[in-house]
């Protein structure tokens, strides 16, 4: 979509203040009842827009993404813009500096139409976290759209967006991509920069795209994807424009599948997943089974070390330099400081965040630190280990990116371990820092709607380019 | 090596989480953090039976350590200055305003 909409605008046959325009007109028809935008940034948008317009009408050379209206998560800076992670405790807060991304963006001419909802803080996997309203699925507004990137997602799948950027930390771009039935990209843990990310978890995050093909997904990877100062973590610039490598040959590419993997999954979906698999194999792929002896332990791993890192990296939203001060202490004689924290982090974070909070504080707490957050690094070695091992029998590990289709809002808020079963497939890709997509393999049919099914392919790190292809050839055969 | 916890988390241990974690809780979220962090920390023994003692742990996760950069100090612009300040619950004279901590 990316490439028409490039030549479009490079043509002359469309300008990117109309093109721009006409993405408004659907967010401003949908938005009341998708809710995937907090913010609109029309004025930015539109000046950005007519800056490009001026450099196409000049001759200049533009990106391929100039022009082209996209929109972020609202948990990543952008300067002067409210950025809230759907929490009331930054209600009100005004960033003061571009993230890297967003930087990246704007330089490339990106026209950034608003920030999308989020679970809070993205601790979440439905959106039904967020301090505003939940996030409606585009295929069945009765169904989430997934989590905690569910705005980014149903942006995309309701066309209020070309693209949008999400974040990672345990599957909130690929499954939210799955409950949407559009593309969602993770990469290799530190190849984008998260400098001016809201931090979750900072060993396990990771921003990436949404978009509507694997190759719009490239598109914009390529572009994110480089080294910062500003985040010490990040990997060496690939310095590579991954759309250029999509040949749509997979021959003789081995691919896994892991054994018990597809144990207790829902029949139809393990139909769809079965199909996919022999489509791959007429692709000329060959399928082999694997093991990962101790993915099975990710997720309780993830829900030590991601609480743990939770709670060291809130611990800054205190009251005292931005966001929700709560400082009415009236019944206190002393009305000291621990109050002043203590009323506004009670006040200003949901139940999903004080949870995760309390849960970290207690791992990290003295003489809890070896049993909980020290095991639970080791047992991570263990899993990377695993995928070391993996990737020298094969290319890609393929699996379903969620373990059913998009559920009904409300129907897991009252069990916060269900919820986190929604991540089972997801999660041992940011354990191991390993890249992962997921793309549409089929649907199923429930209460009269083709709801949409993901497929989720892993790589070894830094191979983006394989899996990309990979999924491409998926895709488009 | 302490051992992981195997019972309910008691009141008093949530209480001293709670301002460990600087949340203020009620009578009521005490009762609800006690089952909620223990059922997810029960999910966690599984873990126990895993021998991890000859494993060293991750530090960062693709291997990249010692990502060195030059000490200098870059000067803020006041705009900068100032849009952060702008943010703060509380302001004087160009500085963030604390309450007394004694």
């Amino acid at each position: 979509m990316i490439r028409e909409l490039h030549e479009k605008l490079v043509k002359g046959e469309i300008t990117s203040v109309e093109l721009t325009e006409k993405y408004f007109d659907v967010i401003e028809k949908k938005n009341g009842e998708l809710n995937a935008f907090l913010t609109l940034t029309k004025e930015e948008a539109l000046e950005q827009a007519q800056f490009v317009d001026e450099k196409i009408k000049k001759g200049e050379k533009i990106d391929l993404i100039a022009g082209i209206p996209m929109a972020l998560k609202d948990n990543m800076c952008m300067d002067g813009v409210r950025t809230t992670a759907s929490s009331k405790i930054l209600d009100n807060y005004i960033a003061p500096y571009d993230a890297t991304v967003v930087r990246i963006l704007k330089e490339k001419g990106a026209v950034i139409l608003g920030k999308t909802n989020l679970d809070e803080f993205a601790m979440g996997s439905s959106t039904e976290n967020s301090a505003y309203g939940v996030t409606r699925n585009p295929i069945d507004s009765e169904r989430v759209a997934g989590g905690s990137s569910g705005g980014s997602a149903a942006a995309v799948a309701a066309d209020m967006a070309v693209y949008t950027l999400g974040s990672d930390t345990g599957g909130s771009i690929r499954q939210p991509a799955s409950f949407c039935g559009i593309v969602g990209l993770k990469p290799t843990y530190g190849r984008v920069s998260r400098h001016g990310l809201l931090a979750m978890a900072s060993s396990l995050d990771q921003i990436g795209p949404f978009a509507t093909s694997v190759e719009d997904a490239a598109i914009i990877f390529s572009r994110i994807a480089c080294e910062d100062k500003k985040d010490a973590t990040c990997a060496p610039s690939a310095e590579k424009n991954f759309e250029d490598y999509l040949n749509g040959d997979i021959k003789g590419k081995r691919i896994g599948v892991v054994k018990g993997h597809l144990d207790g999954l829902d029949e139809k979906i393990k139909k769809r997943f079965a199909e996919a698999v022999e489509k791959f194999e007429s692709l000329g792929a060959e399928v082999k089974e694997i093991v990962l002896p101790h993915s099975k332990y990710s997720l309780s791993t993830y829900y030590i070390i991601m609480p743990c890192e939770v709670s060291s990296n809130l611990a800054r939203l205190d009251g005292i330099r931005y966001g929700l001060s709560v400082d009415d202490q009236k019944d206190s004689k002393m009305g000291n400081l621990l109050e002043t924290y203590l009323d506004t982090r009670r006040v200003g974070f949901g139940d999903e965040v004080k949870r995760r909070i309390m849960l970290g504080t207690y791992a990290l707490s003295a003489g809890y630190y070896d049993a909980y957050y020290k095991k639970a690094q080791k047992v991570r070695a263990l899993i990377r280990k695993d995928f070391e091992e993996a990737f020298k029998q094969v290319d890609f590990i393929f699996s379903p990116t969620a373990p059913e289709v998009a559920f009904k809002i409300g129907e897991k808020t009252t069990d916060p371990l269900k919820m986190y079963l929604s991540d089972i497939y997801t999660i041992s890709a940011n354990m191991a820092g390993v890249p992962a997509i997921s793309f549409p393999i089929g649907t199923v049919k429930e209460d009269g709607k083709e709801l949409p099914i993901g497929g989720q392919l892993m790589a070894a790190w830094f191979d983006e380019e394989g899996m990309l292809n990979a999924a491409h050839t998926f895709e488009t055969n | 090596m302490v051992h992981v916890m195997c019972c309910m988390l008691t009141k008093d241990e949530i209480k001293h989480v709670a301002v460990l974690a600087r949340i203020g809780v009620s009578d009521e979220d005490i009762e609800r953090y006690q089952k909620d962090l223990s059922s997810i920390l029960d999910y966690f023994k599984e873990l126990e039976g895993i021998n991890t003692d000859s494993v060293e742990e991750i530090g960062h996760i693709t291997g990249r350590f010692n990502a060195m950069r030059g000490d200098n100090v870059s000067d803020s612009t006041e705009k900068e200055k100032e849009d952060i300040l702008k943010n703060a619950p509380k302001e004087r004279d160009g500085q963030f305003q604390v309450k007394s901590v004694f």
